[in-house]
C-alpha cells in the first residue's frame, strides 16, 4: 500500500511551480498579441498579410496542415500500439492522447483564420457541396475531434474516481469536478469490462479517422493541377508525415514533463529507446515517400516538373528545403541508429528537430507550388513574384502554437500525465510475477 | 359490361376536357392575333425619326413607339443561376491580330471598376521557347465547359450556367481562395482589403443596377472574396458585346453564340465552326480536360512585328492608377 500512495503522491496533479507559472504568461502573452494582430486582419483585412493573388495560401495553410498533422500522434501511437500489444506505451498515452486533442482543436481554429470572410462560416453548412474537398474537411475534423476526446476521456475514468478521493481533503472544488468526471466509477468487473470494450472500440475507430484526416489533408491539394501538387503519391506521403510530426511532438513534450514533474521513476531511458525506435522507423518511411516525391519528377525531367525542383533544389528556397531533408530526416534517422542517441536529452534534441523540421516542410508543400502558376506571372505587383510571411502572420502563426502549448499545459496540469490505475495495476501484475 | 361502360365514359370525358381546353386556348390566341392587327391598322400619321444601331435614319409611326422596359428590373427574366435559356457563348482571340494594344485591358477595367492590383483581363507576354517565336496572348475567364474552380467551391459560390458562364456570388463566396489554387488559368483575383472603387455605386445607379448580381461583376467588389472576368452578361443582355470586344482596335476578340455558330468582332461577323476550322483554333491547355468556352487562333502571318506592342508592356501592373487614366 506504501507503494501504491508514493505512486499517487507522484502521479496525481499538481499546482504550477514558479516555471509553470512564468511559461503559461508567457504563452497567454502571445496568444494576445496573436488575437490583437487577427482582429486588425478581420477589420482591414487580409491585406495585412503578404499573401497575393498567386500565393494565395500562405503560412496560415501550411500551419494548418502541420496542426493536422501533429493530431496523428494519438492514431499512431496510442492506438497501433495497443492493439499490437506493445506494454511499454503505458506511460506516453496520456500524453500523446493530450497533444492530438489540442493539435485537432488548433487545426479547426487555423483554418477559420485563412477565411476571407469568417462572418460567412455558416455558410459551410448551408450551402455546403460534397464535391468539394473543404466539405471532407468540415466533415473529418469535428469527427476526428470527437473521437480524439473520447479516446483521452475514457482511459481517465478510473483515475478521475482515484483522484476524487485524493483530493477530497486537499481541494475539495477540484474533487468535486474529478467525482462529476468519474461517472460513478465504482470499479466494479461490469465497468471495467464495459470500459475496455470501449476503448478497444475507439482505438479501432481513430485508425480510419485519422487516415481519413490525413488524406483528406493531402487531397487538398492532390485534387488540384498544380505542379508539385498533382500527385497521386500525397496521401501515403502525408501520413507518413504525420506520424512523423506527432511522435517528434511527442518526444519533445514527454521530455519536457518528465523533467518538470520528476517523473524519471516512470518514464525511463527505456521508453525514449523504445520512443526513438518508432520514430526512425516513421522517418525512414518518409524519406522514401519524399524519394518518391522529388526523384520520379526529377528523371521524368518535365519543364515544369523540373521549374518546382529547382526553386526547391537550387533555388529560392533551397536552404529551407535541404534543412528539412537533412536536418528534418536525415540527421534523426542517423544519429535514432545509435543506442546513445536513443538516450532522453539527445532524443529531445531530435525531437525538437524533427518538429521544427516538420513545421517547415508543410511550408514547402503549401508556398513554392502557388508561385510557378501554367502561366507565367506578369502584369502584377514585383512583390507579387514571392511569398514570406508578413508580421501579421506571424503573430497569428505564433499565437495558434502557443494556444495548442497552452491547451496542453492546462490539460497537463488538471490531468494525471500517466495512467495512475493501469501504472498500479501492472505494478501489481509485475511483483506477483517476482513472488512466484 | 358495366366495366366496359365504365371505361368508355372516362374516355370521353378526358377527350371532352383535353378539347375544350385546345379550344379555349385557341380562342384566346386568335383573338390575341386579332387584337395586334388591329393594332398596327391604327396609325397617327405622325411620324418620328429614330436612328438603327448601324447608323441609317429611319421614320416609325409614334403609335409604334413604346418604351422599352428596362432590361435590368428587380425580376430578372430568368434564373441567374441557371442563365439565359437555349444560348451558350463563346469566344475567339485571335492571337495573329494582337498588337498589345491593351484597350481591352483599360475598358474591362473601366467598366468594372477593377481598382486593384490585378487586372481580369491580361495580355501575356508568350514565348514558349526561346527557340520559338514570342506572341501576345490576350487571357479572360475560359468559361471552363469542365470549371475545376466550380468543382472545389464549398459553398456554391461560384457556379456553371447552362449558358456556359462562370460566374460568382459575392454574397455568398467565403474567401478560401480553393477556386484561385484549382483554376490553371490563374485567372481569378482576391479582393485582400475594401476595394475602393470611386463613384462606383454612382455609375451603378447609371447603369440601372439597383441591387448586387453576380451577372455584373465589380458592381460592387466585396471585401474577402473572389472575383473574375464575367463575360459581361450584363452587356450581353442588352444586346451589346462584352467590353473588351467593343473596345479592341485590331479586331482581336470574337464573341458568339456556339448554338447560332456564329462569332463577331463588332466588324465581321463568322460562322465559328469554319473559323476554328480554317485558322486551326485551340484551347489553353486542352489536355487538363477543362473544356475552355474560350478559343484560340494561332499566332500566324503576323502582319506587325512583335516589337511593336512591347512599348505598351508593363511587367508589373495591369490595373493604371487612378492619376494615369
Amino acid at each position: 500500500m506504501k507503494n501504491y500512495d508514493t505512486l499517487l503522491n507522484d502521479l496525481a496533479p499538481q499546482k504550477f511551480g514558479k516555471k509553470g507559472v512564468i511559461w503559461t504568461t508567457a504563452l497567454i502573452v502571445v496568444i494576445i498579441a496573436g488575437i490583437i494582430a487577427y482582429i486588425d486582419q478581420v477589420i482591414k483585412g487580409q491585406v495585412v498579410t503578404n499573401m497575393s493573388d498567386y500565393a494565395l495560401w500562405g503560412v496560415y495553410i501550411s500551419n494548418f496542415v502541420f496542426f493536422v498533422a501533429t493530431s496523428f500522434v494519438s492514431t499512431i501511437t496510442v492506438a497501433v500500439l495497443r492493439l499490437t500489444n506493445n506494454a511499454w506505451r503505458t506511460p506516453i498515452v496520456r500524453i500523446a492522447e493530450i497533444i492530438s486533442v489540442a493539435a485537432i482543436i488548433m487545426a479547426g481554429l487555423t483554418i477559420m483564420i485563412d477565411m476571407g470572410r469568417p462572418d460567412r462560416l455558416m455558410n459551410l453548412f448551408i450551402y455546403g457541396r460534397m464535391q468539394s474537398p473543404i466539405i471532407w474537411d468540415v466533415i473529418i475534423i469535428p469527427t476526428f475531434m470527437a473521437i480524439s476526446i473520447l479516446l483521452l476521456l475514457f482511459p481517465l475514468i478510473p483515475d478521475f474516481a482515484i483522484l476524487k478521493k485524493y483530493f477530497k481533503d486537499k481541494n475539495s472544488k477540484l474533487s468535486k469536478w474529478y467525482g462529476i468526471l468519474s461517472f460513478n466509477w465504482t470499479g466494479s468487473e461490469a465497468q471495467k469490462s464495459i470500459l475496455l470494450k470501449s476503448i478497444q472500440l475507439i482505438c479501432i475507430l481513430i485508425i480510419p479517422a485519422g487516415f481519413m484526416l490525413q488524406t483528406v489533408d493531402a487531397w487538398l491539394f492532390s485534387t488540384l493541377f498544380r505542379v508539385g501538387w498533382d500527385s497521386t503519391n500525397m496521401g501515403a506521403y502525408f501520413i507518413s508525415g504525420a506520424a512523423v510530426a506527432g511522435i517528434g511532438a511527442l518526444v519533445a513534450v514527454v521530455y519536457v514533463i518528465r523533467r518538470a514533474y520528476h517523473l524519471e521513476n516512470y518514464i525511463t531511458e527505456f521508453h525514449f529507446d523504445k520512443l526513438g525506435k518508432f520514430l526512425a522507423l516513421a522517418c525512414l518511411l518518409y524519406l522514401y515517400f519524399n524519394i518518391n516525391e522529388y526523384l520520379i519528377p526529377e528523371f521524368t525531367s518535365k519543364k515544369e516538373e523540373i521549374t518546382h525542383l529547382n526553386v526547391l533544389v537550387t533555388g529560392e528556397y533551397a536552404p529551407l528545403f535541404w534543412f528539412v531533408i537533412v536536418g528534418g530526416l536525415i540527421i534523426p534517422i542517423i544519429v535514432l541508429f545509435f543506442k546513445k542517441g536513443r538516450k532522453p536529452l539527445s532524443m529531445f534534441l531530435i525531437g525538437l528537430l524533427v518538429v521544427l523540421g516538420s513545421w517547415w516542410k508543410r511550408y514547402l508543400i503549401v508556398t513554392p507550388t502557388l508561385l510557378h502558376p501554367f502561366l507565367p506571372i506578369q502584369g502584377v505587383p514585383e512583390a507579387w513574384h514571392h511569398y514570406f510571411p508578413s508580421l501579421h502572420e506571424w503573430l497569428i502563426t505564433f499565437a495558434t502554437l502557443a494556444m495548442c502549448l497552452l491547451i496542453i499545459t492546462i490539460l497537463v496540469r488538471y490531468l494525471p500525465v500517466i495512467p495512475i490505475q493501469r501504472t498500479s495495476d501492472e505494478q501489481e501484475a509485475l511483483e506477483l510475477n517476482k513472488k512466484h | 359490361m358495366e366495366e366496359k361502360n365504365n371505361e368508355s365514359r372516362r374516355n370521353f370525358l378526358d377527350k371532352g376536357i383535353k378539347l375544350g381546353l385546345a379550344a379555349a386556348v385557341g380562342g384566346l390566341a386568335i383573338s390575341k392575333i386579332s387584337k395586334l392587327s388591329a393594332k398596327s391598322s391604327k396609325n397617327t400619321g405622325e411620324f418620328v425619326e429614330l436612328m438603327t444601331t448601324d447608323g441609317t435614319l429611319i421614320q416609325v409611326d409614334s403609335s409604334e413607339i413604346v418604351e422599352v422596359e428596362h432590361t435590368h428590373d428587380t425580376d430578372p427574366k430568368y434564373n441567374v443561376r441557371e442563365g439565359m435559356p437555349n444560348r451558350k457563348f463563346v469566344m475567339v482571340i485571335d492571337l495573329a491580330k494582337c498588337k498589345n494594344a491593351l484597350k481591352c485591358q483599360s475598358a474591362c477595367n473601366k467598366h468594372h471598376y477593377i481598382t486593384g492590383d490585378h487586372a481580369w483581363l491580361k495580355v501575356y507576354k508568350m514565348q514558349e521557347d526561346e527557340d520559338t517565336a514570342p506572341y501576345w496572348m490576350p487571357t479572360t475567364c475560359m468559361h471552363c465547359d469542365h470549371p475545376a474552380c466550380v468543382t472545389v467551391c464549398p459553398v456554391d459560390a461560384t457556379f456553371k450556367r447552362r449558358d456556359g458562364l462562370v460566374l460568382i456570388d459575392n454574397e455568398r463566396c467565403i474567401g478560401c481562395r480553393f477556386c484561385m489554387a484549382a483554376c490553371p488559368y490563374s485567372t481569378r483575383v482576391f479582393n485582400w482589403d475594401d476595394p475602393d472603387q470611386g463613384d462606383m455605386s454612382m455609375d451603378m445607379h447609371m447603369e440601372g443596377e439597383t441591387h448586387y448580381s453576380p451577372e455584373f461583376a465589380g458592381l460592387p467588389s466585396v471585401k474577402g472574396t473572389v472575383d473574375k472576368c464575367d463575360f459581361c452578361p450584363h452587356a450581353i443582355d442588352k444586346g451589346e458585346l462584352p467590353h473588351c470586344v467593343t473596345a479592341c482596335p485590331n479586331g482581336v476578340f470574337y464573341f458568339g453564340d456556339k448554338y447560332e455558330d456564329t462569332v463577331t468582332n463588332g466588324d465581321e461577323t463568322l460562322r465559328l465552326s469554319k473559323l476554328l476550322k480554317d485558322k486551326d483554333g485551340y484551347r489553353l491547355m486542352e489536355g487538363l480536360g477543362t473544356k475552355p468556352s474560350v478559343y484560340y487562333l494561332p499566332p500566324v502571318n503576323r502582319l506587325v512585328d512583335f516589337e511593336e506592342g512591347l512599348e505598351n508592356y508593363t511587367e508589373f501592373r495591369s490595373v493604371e492608377s487612378e492619376e494615369e487614366s
